[in-house]
């Protein structure tokens, strides 16, 4: 034996009390680190949102339920579909401040052969857009060629299988990296592959006409506005030019977005909070009761010529022992809820939601870990300095 | 010069005199029994030659050291050095087996020897005992660990307090027979005990009495 191996020891043979230390570390350690990859997950989603909106103003159809419908597809790849007249993309364009205008066609599909689910269809205009491609690009996906599609990180479908669309062979011709948004559930094609598709919805009684003799359609107008233009300026300009259209600017969906995400930040930092300070209280008593249990025992040591200071650090080295396995034990507890059931909190939240990176991940823990094992130090401090006042003439006293 | 020795030392406890104006000497080798009425002062006195206290007034001279001018932090080390404690309640670190015990004497003192320890409790009679937890170890079976304990880093000086007065006959008499064999190697004994038969081992007794040493009585059958 060796006296470094004392409070090794201690804890290995007094199980009870070791593993309600543990388990009490692995209560705070479980707060802060699912808590912190919840609220990292949402921050991270809402950065990747603003980069994919990559627009200052949208254009959708004035349909009472397209605005909505448009942010449900956008953030919780709900699948839907609304048409405008081609011709705004036109007006739109004329309008003055105006820098870019690229325009998108949804089509909702039913249940694909290859899927379960239903899939929400984007067209694209590979020419003119400015939302999707850089996105494509960065994802290695060469340009989009007829009845090719690039299938969002959620779709199960892989590079090189094939698809089927209301009856139509796609290629799937690649994988976009996860952006937290809805439209990881979404395919892209270019617009004549829309077209076929739109008109083999047709035969299946989809329709998509605006009128009876207006085909050419689309579903939502990407705008850029030219630098030293006020977007809101502009934004009334396209308004009012547009036939049945409203424009919305992107940074109301953003805003919408954050304030809901801030709103639950603090949800969740005052929950962590509040089990944080709960757990440290009763982790604070534990040491307490156990400093009273044990004052006979630091006698002792005393006696037999232990320093104050060896006592102290008895304790702490036990405290440290018991906080780190304690971190871990909540860091995996954490994992296996919140990496298994990412899906469901994404739903229950219903904002985007991109998990961080493993390296992200990895400093959390590491956060976890030294917050779990500071507050054991801190939680001990008090019953360090008592046990390491345990007065050795007591013993004697005692009888 | 004397191993211990005790000049004028009070300790006063608010108004109550717990050790009054006492001296005495203990040369190195002797083996002294100090005895007396509840409450006369025993523990408080051995409290204080044992390092864990200090007199209110008086010196405390080990080997002709003053301790009583000592820092907290020199006591442990004379303490830890030089003197071997053995309680009447047989105090074990309870989640260390007996030879773990033993060594963690010997950790503080200089360097943990496994060996060594194991042949201390062969001493003790207790060998065979060694991987055992206190909680498996009757009381004098714990006691006779304790010894082995205070007498593994070969202190010049034991101090013991009642260390049989929680035992029967039998662990009574292994315990008197160790001390004997200590005395025999040169080791100085100071014991406190209730017992007439105990005190009757050692050569002297001083007994004291309302904090002051009320008289001394040499054993004339030591050794017989
Ligand atoms: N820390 C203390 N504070 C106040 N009074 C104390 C303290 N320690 C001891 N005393 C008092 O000092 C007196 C002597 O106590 P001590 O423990 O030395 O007696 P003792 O001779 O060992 O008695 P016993 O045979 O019962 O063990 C007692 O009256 C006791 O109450
Ligand atoms: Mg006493």
């Amino acid at each position: 034996m060796n006296l470094k191996k004392l409070p090794l020891l201690n804890l290995k043979r007094n199980p009870g009390r070791t593993l309600a230390l543990v388990l009490l570390t692995a209560v705070l350690s479980f707060s802060i680190f699912g808590g912190t990859v919840v609220v990292s997950s949402l921050r991270r989603g809402l950065g990747s949102l603003t980069e994919r909106l990559g627009a200052d103003i949208i254009v959708v159809p004035s349909q009472a339920q397209s605005k909505v419908s448009f942010q449900d597809i956008f953030l919780q790849g709900t699948v839907g579909a609304f048409y405008m007249s081609r011709e705004n993309l036109t007006r739109t364009l004329e309008v003055e401040g105006v820098e870019k205008a690229a325009a998108q066609v949804f089509l909702a599909s039913l249940k694909a052969d290859c899927c379960s689910i239903r899939i929400q269809v984007i067209g694209i205009d590979p020419e003119t857009d400015f939302v999707i491609r850089p996105w494509l690009e960065k994802s290695g996906s060469r340009g989009l060629k007829d009845m090719d599609v690039v299938v969002g990180t959620k779709v199960g479908a892989e590079v090189g299988e094939t698809l089927r669309i209301y009856e139509e062979r796609c290629h799937v011709a690649g994988k976009l990296a996860p952006t937290g948004t809805g439209l990881d559930s979404a395919v892209y094609c270019n617009m004549s592959t829309m077209k076929k598709l739109l008109s083999a919805a047709e035969a299946k009684g989809i329709s998509h006409k605006v009128s009876s003799d207006d085909e050419d359609v689309v579903s939502a107008i990407y705008v850029k506005v030219k630098e030293g233009y006020d977007i809101g300026k502009v934004n009334s300009a396209i308004q009012g030019h547009t036939r049945k259209a409203s424009a919305i600017r992107t940074r109301s969906m953003i805003t919408d977005v954050s304030s809901s995400l801030l709103a639950i930040s603090r949800v969740i930092l005052g929950l962590i909070g509040a089990i944080w300070g709960m757990g440290f209280l009763l982790l604070f008593l534990a040491f307490a009761m156990i400093a009273r249990e044990r004052q006979q025992e630091f006698a002792l040591l005393r006696v037999l010529g232990s320093t104050k200071k060896a006592l102290k650090g008895l304790i702490r080295k036990e405290a440290f022992l018991c906080c780190l396995s304690g971190g871990f034990v909540g860091i995996g507890l954490a994992c296996l809820l919140v990496f298994p059931f990412q899906t469901l909190i994404e739903m229950s939240l219903s904002l985007p939601y991109l998990i961080p990176e493993p390296s992200g991940l990895f400093l959390i823990a590491l956060g976890a870990l030294g917050a779990s094992v500071a507050s054991g130090f801190a939680s001990s401090a008090f019953a360090a300095w008592r046990l390491s006042q345990a007065d050795p003439g007591r013993l004697l006293r005692q009888g | 010069m004397a191993l211990l020795e005790l000049k004028n030392i009070s300790k006063i406890y608010g108004d109550l005199k717990a050790l009054d104006n006492v001296s005495i000497r203990v040369e190195k080798g002797e083996w002294v029994a100090i005895m007396g009425p509840s409450g006369s002062g025993k523990s408080t006195m051995m409290n204080i030659i044992g390092c864990m206290d200090k007199p209110t007034m008086g010196e405390v001279l080990l080997s002709g050291v003053d301790i009583s001018k000592e820092t907290a932090r020199s006591l442990t080390d004379i303490r830890r050095d030089k003197i071997g404690l053995i309680f009447q309640q047989f105090h074990m670190v309870t989640y260390l087996t007996a030879v773990e015990n033993v060594m963690v004497s010997q950790y503080y003192h200089s360097m943990p020897d496994e060996e060594e320890a194991l042949e201390a409790l062969g001493r003790v009679g207790l060998r065979d005992r060694a991987r055992h937890l206190p909680s498996q170890l009757s009381g004098g079976e714990q006691q006779r660990v304790c010894v082995a304990r205070a007498l593994i880093n070969h202190p010049e000086l034991i101090l013991a307090d009642e260390p049989t007065g929680n035992l029967d006959e039998t662990n009574e008499n292994i315990v008197l027979g160790l001390f004997r064999q200590l005395h025999n190697e040169g080791t100085t004994l100071i014991v406190v005990t209730h017992d007439p038969e105990v005190a009757e081992a050692a050569q002297r007794t001083i007994v004291l009495e309302h904090g002051r040493v009320a008289r001394e009585v040499i054993n004339e059958n030591f050794g017989k």
